[in-house]
């Protein structure tokens, strides 16, 4: 196949969401109808990861990159670009730091810093075509394995590379599969983690969605080197894309011999079957995760035993989550030696983040481990959205904490971002900016892991709701600085005895809020005042009878007709029927309501 | 297999052949209540308590473990959803960025809340955690229609939009 140039076309959920899919066919179309549809191809890839601007068009071999394309831009983009070699001004990139466009990816502030490893493939290829994915050298690592290692030095090169667990804690990989290979058993199992029940995370969906041929061939090698003749996926059922791109490559490789028996003729079978989840946070735990795979509900059990003692069914299984499987190929292919020495010391590698809240650059970033806070948000982010203040970070999702001005500067690894009260967590990385209310951020966390505890102890299921409650006096105004000892007291507690990692963490993002924005808390409970302008309950919103001209465009907005007046007479807002909405703020054109 | 207690009226008796056909093909019963509710729920639309009868009929388990596992996930639902399922993204990027508000809109407009659907059957409101699609917060999904941004706080007009649809 001999294309002259190919047209990249994300096709992630988020680009697909703004109708990339439709801009693929007018593109088609219009290559045809200049009868180049043999030279160059269209291609829908995986997440390019600059979903801020998507969707995103790339031209190669140039490397151009368009971005908030719509498909009225294909004809002019085939017209100007592909056949008269002209860059198209006004859909290029703008740096919004010296005002010029940007003409090549590379060149943007977002790629600069990035290291894409687990991504490699994302945004390159088509990932529904296995012929592209074995053309980026995907399989490659797996016959390697298969016909010059065994599973002993497979292991040891796992090992070799430092590569830690990237679902969240952070365990060695190549000592977990060192366990796993040890245990005897008639049947073992390779478990995908594709669970990712962080809210705002969408790093492991990207993967599947961009390069699910890497994760079908890592599986493999992780069964090689197990000695395990199944491999099972569990996934989200709300990731429709994913399933979909996931089941094609799993289909692709059978047709292909490079799953199924004797592969790639060796004496090496496996096999991947998929499983559905079913929209329940806890069983992203790896024993809960079992447990539903087994069609029960999903509670966790203690362990020991672990997973690569008695998993599934009781036998030996290594669970290990998308991202860390991404790695893998990457690493028998360049080395576990090339690997380890990027990173820091005891954080090996790259990490993937899905970069989001106030941010001008949404997105999917991977960064070396040891890059800083200040680098992610900053530079690659592009700073804090409408010139606002920033505030905080969350990482690690309902599990992590908030990480502040100090400590921007922290280069990010696993140990790092414990020390600082957070944790990576699975690489969801949420900015907050000074319109972002800390006590109400930690009663969203606390309300989703209220709602996915599984019940089944008593720290979690009632300790968590009796956080809640307080949590609700306190954006309420109803709170006493009491209460705020008790959040502390009963946090620690709940951490020390739940059963499981849900509610040994769940009291994170109070405890860490409580202690950096102490004097917000307070505010709350003492000055009865939401710094933020969030906490509707602490809220109260007035008309300024000086600049009020009695248009009546306030009172025509209110959903609960709470404002009264006459035309060209001021009008006044009944406290009482107002739900504090902030319609009538939005409505008014003289700046006449205030919030405070 | 003969299976007594499942009933089923006359027009949803294919619904049921066609769960049953699926439930037969499958190489082992065992812990294959999930898969089978996913596809029952495809096939039905939600979980109603006979279909959850006539699987633990099928599969031979009682009906309790049946409801147990389909009230502890929240992708199953014992309730029909709307013609127009309209889906809140409450993860956390966007309510960080104000889904919270535009669930509170849409809860007000239809006088619905979230897990109901309307008494016409039109809307039903559901809140997601994240849809994927976090540089577009906040979002919502009607159906598979997916409103970012600023088109996403618009409540009023996405819901006439389908009012006028019908
Ligand atoms: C409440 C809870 C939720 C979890 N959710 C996920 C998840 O969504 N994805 C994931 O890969 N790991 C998740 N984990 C971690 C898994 O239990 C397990 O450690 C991980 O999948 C192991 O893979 P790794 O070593 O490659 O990280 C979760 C753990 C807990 C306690
Ligand atoms: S800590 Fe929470 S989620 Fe984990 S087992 Fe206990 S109740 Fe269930
Ligand atoms: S948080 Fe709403 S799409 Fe990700």
């Amino acid at each position: 196949m001999s294309f002259e140039k190919h047209i990249l076309i994300c096709g992630g959920t988020g680009c697909l969401s703004s109708n990339s899919a439709e801009i693929a066919e007018s593109m088609k179309a219009a290559l045809k109808e200049k009868g180049l549809e043999k030279k160059v191809q269209v291609v829908l890839t995986g997440c390019f990861g600059f979903c801020e601007k998507g969707p995103i068009v790339k031209i190669m071999p140039e490397n151009t990159f368009y971005v908030e394309v719509k498909a009225s831009d294909a004809a002019q983009i085939v017209e100007e670009d592909i056949i008269k070699g002209n860059k198209i001004e006004k859909l290029l990139y703008i740096d919004p730091k010296t005002n010029k466009t940007v003409h090549e990816g590379e060149k943007m502030e977002f790629y600069q810093k990035q290291q894409r490893i687990a991504l490699r493939n994302c945004g390159m290829i088509d990932p529904e075509c296995i012929e592209e994915a074995i053309g980026a050298n995907v399989y490659m690592a797996l016959g390697k394995a298969l016909h010059e290692m065994t599973p002993e030095t497979v292991v040891n090169e796992i090992k070799l590379s430092g590569l830690r667990g990237r679902g969240g804690g952070g365990f060695p990989t190549g000592m977990k599969w060192g366990f796993a290979a040890k245990n005897h058993a008639d049947q073992k199992y390779v478990v995908c983690n594709a669970d990712e029940g962080d809210p705002g995370a969408f790093m492991d969906r990207s993967i599947l969605e961009g390069d699910p041929h890497s994760i079908v061939e890592a599986m493999a090698i992780c069964g090689y080197a197990i000695g395990a003749s199944i491999g099972l996926v569990y996934i989200r059922a709300e990731y429709p894309l994913a399933i979909k791109r996931l089941e094609g490559a799993i289909h692709s490789a059978r047709e292909h011999g490079l799953l199924g028996k004797k592969i790639l003729g060796s004496k090496f079978s496996f096999d991947i079957e998929i499983k559905y989840g079913a929209g329940a946070f806890v069983c992203g735990e790896e024993t809960a995760l079992i447990h539903s795979m087994e069609g029960d509900r999903g509670e966790p059990t203690s362990k020991p035993p672990f997973p690569a003692e008695a998993g599934f069914w009781g036998k030996p299984t290594n669970v290990n989550n998308v991202e860390t499987f991404a790695n893998i190929g990457a690493i028998l292919l360049k080395g576990g030696e090339w690997f380890k020495k990027i990173g820091t010391e005891k954080s090996s590698g790259t990490k993937v983040f899905a970069l989001a809240g106030k941010i001008n650059n949404v997105g999917l970033v991977e960064v070396p481990m040891g890059t800083t806070l200040r680098e992610v948000i900053f530079e690659i982010g592009g700073g804090i959205k409408n010139g606002k203040k920033f505030k905080a970070v969350q990482t690690g999702g309902p599990s992590g904490g908030c990480l502040t001005e100090a400590d921007l500067d922290t280069p990010i690894d696993f140990d790092n971002l414990i020390l600082k009260g957070s944790m990576m967590g699975s690489g969801g990385m949420i900015v907050l900016d000074e319109d972002n209310c800390m006590p109400a951020i930690a009663k969203f966390y606390l309300e989703f892991t209220v709602d996915e505890s599984c019940g089944k102890c008593t720290p979690c299921r009632v300790g968590n709701k009796r956080l809640y409650e307080i949590l609700e006096k306190v954006t309420s105004g109803k709170a006493t600085m009491e209460d705020l000892t008790t959040l502390r007291t009963l946090g620690e507690t709940i951490k020390d005895t739940s059963l499981c990692g849900l509610g040994q963490t769940a009291p994170n993002p109070i405890l860490s809020t409580v202690t950096k924005f102490w004097d917000e808390y307070v505010a709350h409970i003492k000055d009865k005042k939401c710094p933020a302008g969030v906490c509707t309950a602490l809220l109260q919103y007035t008309i300024s009878p000086e600049k009020c001209i009695g248009c009546t465009a306030c009172a025509r907005v209110c959903p609960t007709k709470a404002i009264e007046g006459k035309v060209k007479e001021k009008h006044i807002i009944i406290q009482e029927k107002c739900i504090k909405c902030g319609a009538c703020m939005s409505a008014c054109k003289f700046g006449a309501i205030t919030r405070g | 297999m003969a299976c007594n207690n499942c009933k089923g009226n006359a027009t949803q008796k294919e619904l049921f052949d066609k769960l049953g056909a699926f439930i037969d093909a499958l190489p082992t019963k065992e812990g294959a209540l999930i898969t089978v509710l996913h596809k029952a729920q495809g096939i039905f639309g939600y979980l109603p308590r006979e279909v959850q009868e006539y699987i633990a009929c099928k599969l031979e388990i009682s009906l309790a473990k049946v409801f147990g596992v389909v009230t502890f996930y929240t992708y199953f639902t014992m309730t029909p959803k709307g013609k127009y399922p309209i889906s809140v993204c409450m993860g956390t990027a966007c309510y960080v960025r104000g889904s919270e508000a535009v669930l509170e809109d849409f809860k007000r407009e239809l006088g619905i809340g979230v897990g109901e659907t309307s008494a016409d059957g039109m809307f039903s409101i559901d809140a997601l955690r994240c849809v994927g699609a976090c540089g577009l917060a906040p979002v919502v999904l009607v159906g598979e229609k997916v409103y970012g941004k600023d088109a996403a706080k618009k409540v009023k007009e996405i819901i006439a939009e389908y009012k006028k649809l019908g």
